[in-house]
């Protein structure tokens, strides 16, 4: 028996009839691991000997199985386990390995009694789409080995798409979570803005950071936000809404449903066989009953621009608090105070990290604040503005997750108009704040995932999991799994 | 043309407080004049009559205040733990002037 092919319901049933202890459960997540991992690469830190005894403890106790009893999930290392380290992908934190407190959305977790496995390979502070700014290691797509897993959320992807944990959380501030999902043939939500708490996720944008589950279906996808959502003191951005049961509105009907594709999500840039793929889709939507239109949303264009002012600028000032005072490492032999934070963070950062702090600061200097930060602050409100027009009329707005499937390893040949293409697909719901959803909808000939986007309106989660749930269930695209090599299969 | 040079970005990593060496400074240089020639398409936009947008979901802000206790987070203590150098209970830092 594999992580394989389960879903959380019938690992409860067999959980809860015995047929399985959480032991087993545990052990089959760390021989997948020692199976996998050296060609996957997708762990910065195991948490073995913990989530053992955790399984054990789980198994002598008798008193009743809370909602994700004794599931093995992984954790993205930006956000923070108690006692566990915590990196970021990033050198400065390599030190840091006792953080003091759960984030809310692993606190939730633990409550329903998942149990953490290891803390997950991303981008050096989420700032990238490939998880090859890491510090740690590059890690693999299990598709093709040869490829990225995406990023930056790429650890949480590969790690659930071989197999080595039943689901894992990510987090999205520009589409790392959705496409990491994409080129790993998993599920990957961002939420609504404000419907997970931030507490506890190192933060790289704070207007756009959303925490998400990635899972291997749709219905598991809903059972883990409904555990992580909801409201927290701790998190004064998080919505005071009540949680709906996202797993209700699994329904398999979509009829009368109302589909808005935009024009711009199938342009030039999408290679032709995601293209196809998608549109397939369409029409399969078209079966289930919906309706679909094209629409425009003329302003998206502009948003990968708005986005790397926006998220830089914010970027600048939240790794501001990595001064080699309080936590991570102080660089060594240095002069005073400044030198020391300058030598520091010159240090601990990577290229990418110390980048995008120098052009966030640049568009919020005063004499580029208007031409940079704040146009991309005013185009923000037109991408808003034109989402909402669209929502006025459609239930759901759908396209693919990315332009092309899993770029190979060390690619430097990226052409700028798919690099753009991509942003465009995925950055406008983190501006607008809007949830999004990546699932396979396909594979191209060389065997790599594509991944279909459902982008809802705020809060409206329901909509979003009932229309990939009813897609998923029609088609097959969910059941194919990677073999890696030397596999036993 | 370029839009920043080697000796801007030096000024703003100081300012940043993040120490780099000449070669990184020609590299992000390069790396930021194109990313601002991208957002310099951000102009075609007409955004003379729109308000800029902080958050896409904007939470009401009565919800978020709450009244001003003291609560017991961190102890001193753990506060200190992962510090690189601490003494006497604070975090140690070297000499702030000559």
């Amino acid at each position: 028996m594999s992580l394989f092919g389960y879903t959380i319901k019938e690992l409860e049933e067999k959980l809860r009839k015995k047929e399985l202890s959480a032991s087993e459960l545990v052990d089959m997540s760390f021989n997948r691991i020692a199976e996998v991992e050296d060609q996957v690469q997708a762990f910065i830190t195991l948490n073995e000997e913990e989530a053992r005894e955790q399984a054990k403890k789980y198994d002598e106790q008798s008193s009743d199985q809370k909602k994700l009893f004794a599931l093995p999930v992984g954790i993205k290392d930006n956000i923070v386990t108690k006692g566990l380290r915590t990196t970021s992908a990033s050198q400065f934190l390599s030190n840091f390995t006792d953080p003091l407190y759960d984030a809310t959305a692993v606190k939730k977790l633990a409550d329903e009694q998942a149990i953490t496995i290891g803390k997950l390979n991303m981008d050096e502070f989420a700032m990238g789409s490939t998880t090859e700014t890491s510090s740690y290691k590059v890690t693999r797509n299990p598709w093709n080995t040869d490829h990225v897993p995406g990023g930056s959320s790429g650890g949480s992807a590969a790690a659930v798409a071989a197999g080595e944990v039943l689901f894992s959380l990510g987090s999205d501030t520009g589409g790392s979570v959705r496409q990491p999902a994409a080129f790993s043939g998993i599920v990957g939500m961002k939420p609504t803005y404000g419907l997970v708490s931030r507490y506890g996720l190192i933060a790289f944008a704070p207007s756009l950071d959303q925490i998400g589950p990635m899972t291997q279906g749709v219905e598991d996808n809903a059972r883990v936000l409904e555990i992580i959502a909801g409201h927290d003191q701790n998190d004064s951005t998080s919505a005071n809404k009540e949680v709906p049961a996202y797993t209700e509105a699994l329904t398999g009907d979509i009829k009368g449903l109302k589909i808005a594709v935009p024009e711009e999500y199938l342009g030039d840039g999408v290679d032709p066989e995601v293209k196809e793929a998608i549109l397939n889709a369409l029409q399969m939507f078209e079966l289930l009953g919906a309706t679909v239109d094209r629409v425009s949303l003329g302003h998206a264009t502009y948003a990968p621009a708005a986005y790397y002012m926006i998220s830089s600028a914010e970027a600048s000032t939240s790794l501001a608090r990595f001064d080699g005072v309080r936590f991570g490492v102080r660089a060594e032999n240095t002069d005073n105070m400044i030198d020391m934070m300058k030598k520091s963070r010159g240090q601990g950062f990577g290229d990418e990290v110390k980048k995008r702090i120098i052009l966030g600061t640049f568009a919020l200097s005063a004499d580029n604040y208007e031409n940079y930060f704040e146009k991309a602050q005013k185009i923000r409100t037109l991408i808003k503005r034109e989402f909402k027009t669209v929502f006025d009329n459609y239930d759901v707005v759908i396209g693919p997750t990315t332009a092309t499937t899993a770029y190979k390893i060390g690619a430097t040949d990226i052409d700028p108009v798919t690099a753009n293409t991509n942003d465009m697909l995925t950055v406008p719901a983190n501006l607008a704040g809007l949830p999004a959803l990546s699932l396979p909808c396909g594979f191209s000939e060389a065997g790599l995932p594509i991944g279909l986007q459902i982008i809802g309106n705020h809060f409206d989660e329901s909509t979003v999991y009932r229309v990939a749930h009813a897609y998923e269930q029609a088609t097959n695209h969910h059941k194919k799994r990677p073999v890696l090599e030397g596999e036993n299969k | 043309m370029s839009k920043i040079n080697q000796d801007q970005v030096k000024q703003l990593a100081h300012a940043v407080r993040i120490e780099i060496s000449d070669e990184e400074a020609t590299k992000y240089a390069e790396e930021i004049s194109q990313l601002l020639t991208q957002a310099d398409k951000m102009d075609e936009v007409d955004t003379k009559e729109v308000k800029p947008t902080t958050h896409g979901v904007v939470t009401e802000l009565g919800k978020v205040l709450r009244q001003d206790k003291p609560v017991q987070s961190i102890t001193q203590e753990e506060a200190l733990k992962n510090a690189p150098d601490k003494q006497d209970g604070h975090f140690k830092v070297p000499a702030i002037m000559e």
